[in-house]
């Protein structure tokens, strides 16, 4: 059995008095333990909301309306509140896009480490400092003693979000759920972070799920990828398959409209329109008004996932190329 | 060949910090010191940089939002820093801006069309009103808006149709010269493709020249065609575009180019050494750089490199660099 199982996923928002709107309209996705796995798609397109659900932490009036999500054979969406948080912040750890939020301004990095430590195991303060300590090494924060007596507002963003993983790692986690960890970083400390979490995972047999919008983040850290696209899973596969061969027409379309996929000074490739809000998804394939390879059927009737791709047209496959 | 269309010598921008009332030191923050750029006609002048290198503030002095604590800053030969604002006006029409975030930089409570016929009725009061009505179809219709959303307000759009509506703005006096201060990175992957096209497009049809801000070197190399690189508030690297990811002279420009994630993966996979922007109020004595960079000698640390021209037309400030 898989360490993490999440089937036929579905979220749901109140829309007036009666009906509802699926923000999430049935995912499905395995995690073996030590895999990595990357969820990318465009804001709104329902990849964080799969990562708060995951963790039941959708807040209210939001709702799982339909799915399981099992770790290691247990429901999480079963859990009482009580039961679920030895697994939260425990045994699945989290971090978010900006540190600066994340952290509690008002007390130390240490203070708020051993807090972590010491929600989920019963040992001394002198214990828990000297885990605390390590860890801050681990993450490769210079004079580790001494900052444990800083406030966030004395660290740079990077050595913030180095923090953060610090914290995440407290627990031995055998999942990270990474919500866009270096959106908010420079390109430079986005190539130290992600570098970070790549060694870290590998060292310590962890297993990611990283939510970003930069396929080349992906392609760099992570061997699973799901393309998400208004709420569902549009495309999955080892991530260097779809990178070097998609065969759903967006994912195709993101990577050609790359700028370092293009001619110096020629037209970008461009998929024409946006991503349509929850609120007024099209009928049929919610991606078809954008889609060159769209006929009726992508009209009329909403494509499955067949294992790889949903997608009546699909490009690259073995009919395809012969 | 005529001269350049914006030129800036010795420019600096220096910020005082907040003190203590009785303290006699008086903290500046040197945002630019001593940059001199001058910035063709018809080209795309790229400036990237990490946050805190300057380049905001540099497109920001050019176009008049702040005054510059010294140096010169001339618009089509004419010097334009301290001018005051009756004589700046007609300048104002042929050098116009886009910001980062379409969500902040429209006012929300205008319509569109008020939102575009502002600066014809503010710089141009002697067009009349039909000649106002007639400038904003047209700039419309360049930009690929609809002529419909003339009466529509900014929440009723996508962060991408914002960002063209932004764009139409800026040209609606047509301007010569447009600073575009990270006009893509709030906006979604498949929608960024677009604006830069629409960017493209534009500066073939009216022969526009660009200052372009930005710190994802993957857009500058489809975009530029030279390139400034800054490193806290000092140019490190000038170069074409072509010349600078090929062969790149600076150290940090080489440090740069490594941090972005690759399609074909395996650039993380090495552990990298924290690096922080010194402080700009305390700057280092030699290059800025030095702290952070690998060839530093014991000369670097003492001796701040000037900007030289190398073998291959490159400009570059580090005393190694051939």
């Amino acid at each position: 059995m898989a360490m993490l199982e999440v089937r036929d996923l579905h979220v749901a928002f109140p829309k007036g008095k009666k009906t509802e709107v699926e923000a999430l309209r049935g995912v499905d996705l395995t995690l073996e333990k030590g895999e990595r796995l990357g969820v990318v798609g465009e804001s709104g397109a329902g990849k964080s909301m799969l990562a708060f659900a995951i963790l039941n932490l959708i807040a209210e009036p939001g709702r799982v309306s339909r799915g399981s999500v099992t770790f290691h054979g247990e429901n999480l969406l079963d859990l009482s509140e009580r039961d679920i948080r030895g697994i939260r912040g425990n045994r699945i750890s989290m971090i978010f896009q900006d540190p600066m939020v994340t952290l509690n301004p008002v007390l130390t990095i240490g203070t708020q480490m051993m807090e972590t430590l010491r929600a989920h195991r019963r040992i001394s303060d002198a214990e828990a400092r000297k885990l605390c300590i390590e860890g801050l090494k681990q993450v490769a924060i210079p004079s580790a003693e001494s900052r444990m007596e800083a406030y966030p507002h004395e660290l740079s963003g990077g050595l913030r979000q180095r923090v953060v993983i610090a914290i995440a790692l407290l627990t031995d986690p055998e999942l990270i759920i990474a919500d866009e960890p270096t959106t908010a970083l420079d390109v430079t400390i986005q190539a130290e972070i992600m570098a970070l979490i790549l060694k870290l995972c590998r060292e310590n047999d962890v297993a990611l799920i990283l939510i970003t919008h930069d396929l080349g983040v992906v392609a760099e850290v992570t061997e699973k990828l799901m393309i998400m696209y208004a709420g569902k899973c549009v495309e999955t596969g080892p991530t260097r398959q779809i990178i070097d061969a998609p065969t759903h027409p967006y994912t195709s379309g993101l990577l050609k409209a790359l700028p370092q996929n293009a001619g110096r000074g020629t037209r970008l490739y461009q998929i024409p329109g946006s991503m349509p809000p929850i609120t007024a998804l099209p009928t049929g394939c919610a991606y078809h008004p954008r889609c060159e390879r769209a006929t009726e059927r992508c009209k009329a009737e909403i494509p499955q996932l067949d294992g790889r791709v949903a997608c009546f047209h699909p490009l690259n496959t073995a009919e395809e190329v012969q | 060949m005529t001269g350049p269309i914006v030129e800036t010598k010795g420019l600096e921008v220096r910020f005082p910090l907040p003190t203590h009332f009785l303290s006699r030191e008086k903290p500046m923050l040197h945002a630019l010191n001593g940059v001199d750029v001058a910035i063709q006609p018809g080209e795309s002048f790229c400036v990237v940089g990490e946050s805190g290198c300057g380049k905001t503030t540099l497109g920001r002095a050019i176009m008049g939002l702040l005054e510059p604590s010294a140096g010169e800053i001339y618009f089509k030969g004419q010097r334009i820093d301290g001018m005051d604002e009756t004589t700046r006006k007609p300048i104002r029409r042929d050098m116009q801006m886009v910001f980062q975030n379409p969500y902040a930089s429209l006012n929300p409570r205008r319509n569109v069309f008020e939102t575009l016929a502002e600066p014809i009725r503010h710089l141009m009061p002697e067009k009349s009103t039909s000649e106002v009505r007639q400038q904003v179809e047209d700039v419309l219709a360049a930009t690929g808006c609809d002529p419909s959303w003339q009466r529509r307000l900014p929440h009723e759009f996508s962060g991408g149709q914002r960002q063209r509506i932004a764009i139409a703005r800026a040209l609606v006096t047509n301007p010569a010269f447009i600073v575009a201060d990270e006009p893509i990175s709030a906006l979604d992957v498949s929608i960024q493709a677009q604006i830069l096209n629409l960017l493209t497009d534009l500066q073939a049809e009216r022969g526009l020249t660009y200052l372009f801000i930005t710190h994802d070197l993957s857009v500058v190399e489809h975009f530029g065609s030279r390139v400034a690189v800054m490193y806290l508030g000092a140019m490190m690297e000038l170069a074409e575009a072509e010349t600078i990811f090929e062969t790149p002279k600076h150290p940090y420009t080489r440090l740069l180019l490594d941090a972005i994630p690759k399609l074909e993966g395996g650039s993380f996979d090495k552990p990298r050494t924290p690096g922080e922007l010194p402080d700009p109020v305390n700057p280092p004595p030699g290059c800025p750089f030095a702290p952070r960079c690998p060839m530093a000698e014991a000369r670097c640390r003492s001796e701040r490199p000037k900007l030289r021209t190398l073998d291959n037309g490159t400009q570059a400030a580090c005393h190694f660099a051939e």
